[in-house]
């Protein structure tokens, strides 16, 4: 599948800007960004319930933009399910099958199929309504999934479910995608769910893709500051891109980076240092190893979560915020402690500020 | 209110203000139903108990024929009414387009307006209509049957409209976007998903146009034409003349008519709320 600068206003809304991304066949690809990013909108795009306003939709090389929904080879799972209140579960899945003119006798084989395949064996005949959330998304992906679609489509599949259902039905919906082998293209919010689930990223804000790379490209090489704050917790040190490798800090500190890739930023530039509180060691003042970047600060808070320590330490020109694990054999600092940071070169990522 | 006792004195008065309501309610129409028994000429006066005016009913052939005229009037307009008021609650509810405030507006008119006014606009649309058809064509249409249809199919969309967009607005609208995702084209989609969701709506819409239809006495009477005359248009006219105990009889009749329209309307819907209910559990 593959967008080509689609867009979508909405009156004079920009929804989605100028989105270019290719998913792979078999893919378990996350777009994840904050509510109104313009996510759900490009699904339902995919989807064929919004008419892109420009660009070019291609699903297994043939155009679909314009296409209706009922004419995609596509199926969605709805961030309600969106099951038919007045049929039976075996109706509901069977919808598809039958509005495609299905022969009868395939239906019935097929629904029961696509029935055990989500474990609803015995449920076929209940009502939606008599159905437990967990059970409704079992159902609500049998329905897509037996009309063996290109692409499955799940819009914030698990926000409707229980803290505890959610993480039981991340790793069935993971064992059923490998298990079915096509595209599932899934909307959220909830970064650690896109991280889990997915083979690949895209994290879109105010209708721009921003960044699309697999789980640990995005978390480690953040290419721009919304991507790196939105996906855990990160440090942002300003400075300016002095050569491909070195940014000089706003204090005149030095630091060595990793090659920043083309396009992203040019030596000359503003940019940031996004430094990951977990990436960032902590020692007394003065105990910094030779030969790397480090920061001087005193302790200005200290809090404790069981697992680990977070620690925030003021510099003179910023805060920044440390996170080391809680073990005997590491130092315990208080507040008031001066203290010295440092980090190796490759735990930092320059980003578009 | 239940649990907290109550001063005898404001007991006292609550229990006097409800019989007064249900009296006041009800007692004419015990009064009709008894003295339709009568055997008295003189309504008002008991006479014995008969079923003469019953008989007597049955055997005028002029109250029979405007029977037949209400019911064939009442299906006919309802019908028309429900397919229209649907849609038009459909397109209110599911489009937007130019002009949809405006429409959404006019639709209420009926409702709002008097229904001397309706029947005066729709008597003179009649008349203007008629005189250009006449000379365009050179057809000399009147007044009759069609006329008292399309004059209750006027006012009965905006009520089946209403009625219909409430259940609308109640129902999911991805659900028919999910029935568009499952290869459902548009006919198909209202088909399978949305009228079946909304058939209580539709049903109960179509019940109070029935009712309306039937009920009506001031629009009909203004484009009524001779030869299509509607039951309560009839009984209207037999009052001017004098009240007879077959108008009694009539007016049970009617009543019972009524009666077992909106029990079944009632009926249904609650069949819908208990499987609704048995559904959620």
């Amino acid at each position: 599948m593959s967008l080509r600068a689609v867009s979508k206003h909405f009156d004079d809304v920009v929804a989605v800007d100028s989105v270019d991304l290719d998913i792979g066949d078999g893919e378990f690809f996350a777009l994840l960004g904050p509510s109104g990013c313009g996510k759900t909108t490009t699904l339902r795009m995919i989807a064929g319930l919004e008419i892109p306003s420009a660009g070019s939709l291609k699903i297994f090389g043939s155009e679909v933009g314009p296409l209706p929904p009922n004419r995609r080879p596509v199926n969605t799972v709805f961030q309600n399910y969106a099951l038919f209140p007045h049929m039976s579960v075996a109706d509901n899945v069977g919808f598809g099958l039958r509005m495609s003119k299905t022969p009868k006798a395939d239906v019935a084989r097929r629904v029961s199929e696509a029935i055990s395949l989500v474990r609803m064996g015995g449920m076929e005949n209940r009502r939606p309504a008599q159905l437990s959330g967990g059970q409704q998304q079992r159902v609500a992906l049998a329905r897509a999934l037996v009309n063996r679609p290109k692409v499955l489509l799940l819009d914030e599949p698990l926000a409707a479910l229980d803290l505890k259902l959610r993480q039981e039905m991340q790793f069935e919906l993971k064992q059923l995608q490998r298990e079915v082998g096509i595209t599932f293209v899934f909307v959220t919010h909830d970064q650690e769910e896109a991280l889990a689930l997915s083979d690949r990223i895209g994290v879109m804000d105010s209708g721009r893709l921003l960044q699309v790379g697999t789980p640990e490209e995005i978390y480690d090489a953040p290419v721009d500051r919304f991507v790196a704050d939105f996906i855990g917790r990160s440090n942002f040190l300003a400075g300016t891109l002095e050569a491909h490798d070195r940014v000089c800090l706003a204090n005149g500190d030095r630091v060595t980076v990793p090659s920043v890739a083309d396009g992203v930023v040019s030596v000359g530039d503003a940019v940031q240092v996004s430094l990951r509180p977990e990436r960032v060691m902590i020692d007394r003042a003065g105990a910094a190893p030779e030969g790397h970047a480090s920061l001087e600060g005193e302790v200005a808070t200290v809090t404790f979560l069981g697992n680990s320590i977070v620690y925030r330490v003021a510099l003179d020109w910023m805060t920044i915020e440390v996170e080391t694990d809680h073990r005997p054999d590491l130092d315990r600092h208080e507040v008031g402690d001066r203290v010295a940071m440092w980090w190796r070169d490759d735990a930092i990522a320059v980003v578009r500020p | 209110m239940s649990g907290r006792s109550i001063a005898p004195t404001t007991r006292w008065l609550l229990r006097s203000n409800s019989a007064l309501v249900i009296a006041f309610l009800y007692a004419p129409i015990i009064l009709l139903a008894v003295y339709s028994f009568s055997g008295s000429r003189i309504p008002g006066e008991w006479g014995g108990f008969t079923t003469e005016w019953y008989a007597r009913l049955f055997d005028d052939s002029r109250i029979q024929k405007t029977i037949g005229v209400s019911v064939r009037v009442a299906l006919v307009s309802t019908v028309i009414a429900t397919v229209l008021g649907t849609m038009s609650a459909l397109a209110l509810e599911r489009f937007k387009f130019r002009g949809r405030r405006v429409f959404d507006a006019l639709l209420y008119l009926p409702i709002i307006i008097p229904d001397v006014t309706m029947a005066v606009m729709m008597l003179m649309f009649f008349t203007q209509a008629f005189d250009l058809v006449d000379l365009l064509f050179g057809l000399g249409l009147s007044k009759g049957f069609a006329t008292i249809v399309v004059s209750h199919v006027a006012f009965n969309i905006a009520f089946v409209s209403v009625v219909v967009r409430a259940r609308i607005a109640g129902m999911d609208a991805t659900l028919e976007q999910a029935a568009a995702d499952l290869y459902a084209n548009r006919w198909q989609a209202f088909r399978y998903v949305t009228l079946p969701l909304i058939a209580p709506g539709v049903l109960g819409g179509a019940l109070l146009a029935i009712t309306l239809s039937l009920d009506d006495v001031v629009v009909t009477q203004f484009v009524a034409g001779p030869g299509s005359t509607t039951l309560p248009v009839y009984v209207f006219s037999l009052i001017r003349k004098g009240v007879t105990p077959t108008i009694n009889a009539v007016s049970v009749i009617m009543l019972l008519a009524s009666l077992t329209l909106v029990a079944g309307s009632v009926a249904l819907q609650r069949a819908q709320a208990v499987r609704g209910r048995t559904n959620s559990e």
